[in-house]
């Protein structure tokens, strides 16, 4: 029965729609995150002195506090994006995935 | 320098699951501090209130392992707050940046980083192919005995570690905070996790979590809003009377010997994201929401804590520096710069009795006591279903269990892991036993991981490719941090290390793909076929959620 219907939620355009756009949406989020985290890592790594310059003179903040507490926001908005359009527009998508699936039941 | 890497790593990954062992030192027993006492009393009464309500609802296996599945998303991102942040993230990591400035700061971001991977790629995921355990998702089309042997073996193998780590922490800490007797501190935190977790199963742990994780970041704020006055608010003012009287000067803000060799900062970072996510306690917790929303919104709001916490820890030490640091009544003998009292782990207490009394000191003693129990009852929970719901209901009884029986396996099992901990704890006292949170991560990351997520995502796995890929990583794991500096030379004591890094991840990890790969690819068998052709409809209900575990009527 679930068989049935999983085969014809998988003929369904809507659910290649769905596969594609959330994936790619989720591998571009996941990349930038990735990216930026292994590129301060490196900058840790082989640049230390960069990250402790102030990033004005005399400022006691220094470039390395303000890209860090950067990334803690920018992350965590990242996730906020995420969820909002996960919950709603593929949400929705898969919602018609599985209702189209069942009317063709009937 | 060389020596300095290490020796923080382990140090790090303490942090973040306890293994205060090392990183408390042997601690000597402080005068029994009753505010604390009391105020760890109306939490323990509180939450066994609770335990006695969702007693009475542990009666079906959902409601044991899951909370029911009814928890929301807000909710759970409270509890896995609280599951993330144990004790030693508000001791250890503000001891860290206290001595060593910018760095504690790096670190912290290592711990938050792997939260937004964890949302794109598996939360979504997991909560639509798992029920109880992430073994639900590795055999969810493979050969139902074998791979959830072999997941149920490395999940106890996580817990076990973890669980040593943190019982002897417990008792370091509790010692120290409360003035018990470290068997005293053992046994209690022992039956009082036993009594949480045989009664009140998930629904009681869940929100033993949640409770302890308002607790600390409510202590956390308040410790901060108050040392921040002493400054004007002003981010620059700490920071120019720190490094005035800090040893390290203006290097304070600059990155120091932590991540200077990029193989150690690579493996660390590969570890604490991918074991994080590889986590059996941790895991669990996305079975206990209704569906895939909620499941995403838990990580928005626990990533969300994790982080804000983690700056507040940050100007907590950089605060501690001065209010800690220039105050002779903190130091033996009434000397600056001599060794901290109670030993460097205790600089955020210090600083909560500098800038609160006696009251805030109390408080957040209790809420370390609180940490370290919610985060024991987590593990326990996670390892008794290991042994119930996937060994017992599944592998012996091929699912043919009644729930009642499952349940009282699971009860039984839970009362065996607590023994099994308070007797280890014991046996522990005096050991280092800093590696074994590394052996705990790196076996997440190389064990429970890499099946998890190729189950997930790649269609061609087979149950002959996740069982080398499994016992591959977990003992490539265990061989890696047995032959490392950790094991081989600190506990053994050999001269040398054979393996020269204390990271397993970044070697282990590949060890467990590759062998996963060569041979899925290699399998030929008629069983392999269909477990490919199975993967299909799998991924429907990845992507789709229909068939889902649903939440349990109450």
């Amino acid at each position: 029965m679930s068989s049935v219907m999983y085969e014809r939620m998988r003929g369904n355009p809507k659910f290649q729609e769905l596969v594609a756009k959330r994936g790619r949406f989720a591998w571009t989020l996941a990349a930038i995150v990735l990216t930026m985290f292994y590129g301060f890592v490196m900058i840790v790594a082989f640049a230390p002195a960069s990250l402790g310059q102030p990033i004005a003179e005399g400022s006691r903040w220094t470039v390395g506090v303000v890209a860090e507490l950067f990334m803690f926001i920018f992350f965590w908005v990242l996730t906020a994006v995420y969820v909002r359009r996960a919950n709603t527009e593929f949400d929705a998508l898969s919602q018609e995935v599985v209702r189209d699936a069942w009317k063709e039941n009937k | 320098m060389r020596k300095i890497i290490p020796a923080l790593g382990l140090l790090g990954l303490s942090t973040l699951a306890f293994a205060a062992g090392d990183a408390l030192g042997p601690t000597e027993q402080q005068a029994t501090n009753w505010h604390a006492i009391i105020m760890f009393c109306l939490f323990v009464a509180m939450t066994m209130g609770i335990t006695s309500g969702a007693a009475s609802r542990t009666k079906s296996t959902s409601n044991c392992y899951a909370a029911g599945g009814g928890i929301t998303g807000f909710q759970n991102g409270l509890a896995i707050a609280g599951d993330y942040m144990s004790a030693a993230t508000l001791l250890g990591l503000t001891a860290m940046v206290y001595s060593k400035g910018y760095d504690g700061y790096i670190y912290m971001l290592c711990f938050f980083a792997g939260w937004p991977i964890i949302l794109f790629l598996m939360a979504e995921r997991l909560r639509n192919l798992g029920k109880f355990t992430f073994s639900d998702i590795t055999a969810y089309r493979l050969d139902q005995g074998k791979v959830r042997t072999m997941a149920a073996v490395s999940s106890l193998v996580v817990v076990c570690f973890y669980l040593i780590a943190q019982m002897v922490g417990a008792g370091q800490l509790i010692k120290l905070l409360f003035g018990l007797e470290y068997n005293v501190a053992i046994f209690a935190v022992g039956i009082l996790m036993m009594v949480y977790v045989t009664f009140g199963g998930m629904v009681a742990t869940t929100w033993v979590q949640i409770i302890k994780a308002c607790m600390l970041l409510a202590g956390g704020t308040l410790v901060m809003v108050l040392a921040m006055s002493q400054f004007g608010f002003s981010f620059g003012a700490l920071v120019d009377q720190a490094m005035s009287v800090h040893t390290l000067g203006e290097k304070l803000m600059h990155p120091g010997s932590l991540l200077a060799d990029p193989v150690t900062a690579i493996s660390l970072g590969l570890g604490l994201m991918f074991g994080t996510a590889g986590l059996p306690h941790i895991l669990m917790r996305f079975f206990t929401v209704t569906d895939a929303k909620e499941a995403r919104k838990s990580v928005l709001y626990a990533s969300g804590f994790v982080a804000y916490f983690f700056n507040v820890i940050f100007l907590m030490g950089l605060a501690g520096i001065i209010i800690v640091g220039q105050n002779p009544e903190f130091f033996e003998g009434g000397e600056i710069g001599k060794k901290l009292i109670g030993g460097g782990n205790m600089v955020a207490m210090h600083l909560a009795k500098a800038v609160g009394g006696d009251m805030l000191l109390g408080f957040l003693a209790a809420v370390a006591f609180a940490t370290i129990l919610a985060v024991v009852s987590g593990l326990a929970l996670a390892g008794a279903s290991a042994i119930s719901h996937d060994i017992y209901a599944r592998v012996i009884k091929k699912g043919t269990a009644s729930e009642a029986a499952e349940i009282r396996v699971s009860k039984m099992a839970t009362i065996a892991l607590g023994f099994v901990a308070i007797i280890l704890g014991i046996a522990f006292e005096k050991q280092n036993i800093a590696f074994m949170v590394g052996l705990a991560f790196g076996v997440a990351a190389a064990a429970n991981f890499p099946v998890l997520i190729l189950s997930m995502y790649w269609k061609g796995l087979t149950t002959r490719g996740a069982l080398w890929g499994g016992y591959g990583g977990l003992i490539s794991a265990v061989l890696f941090v047995l032959f490392s500096k950790s094991v081989w030379v600190d506990v053994l004591g050999n001269a040398a290390p054979l393996f020269p890094y204390t990271q397993p991840a970044l070697f282990a990890m590949p060890v467990a793909f590759l062998l996963a790969f060569i041979f899925s690819k290699s399998d030929a068998s008629v069983r392999a076929k269909s477990e490919i052709e199975a993967f299909d409809d799998q991924y429907v209900r990845a992507q789709t959620g229909y068939g889902a575990a649903g939440a349990a009527k109450h």
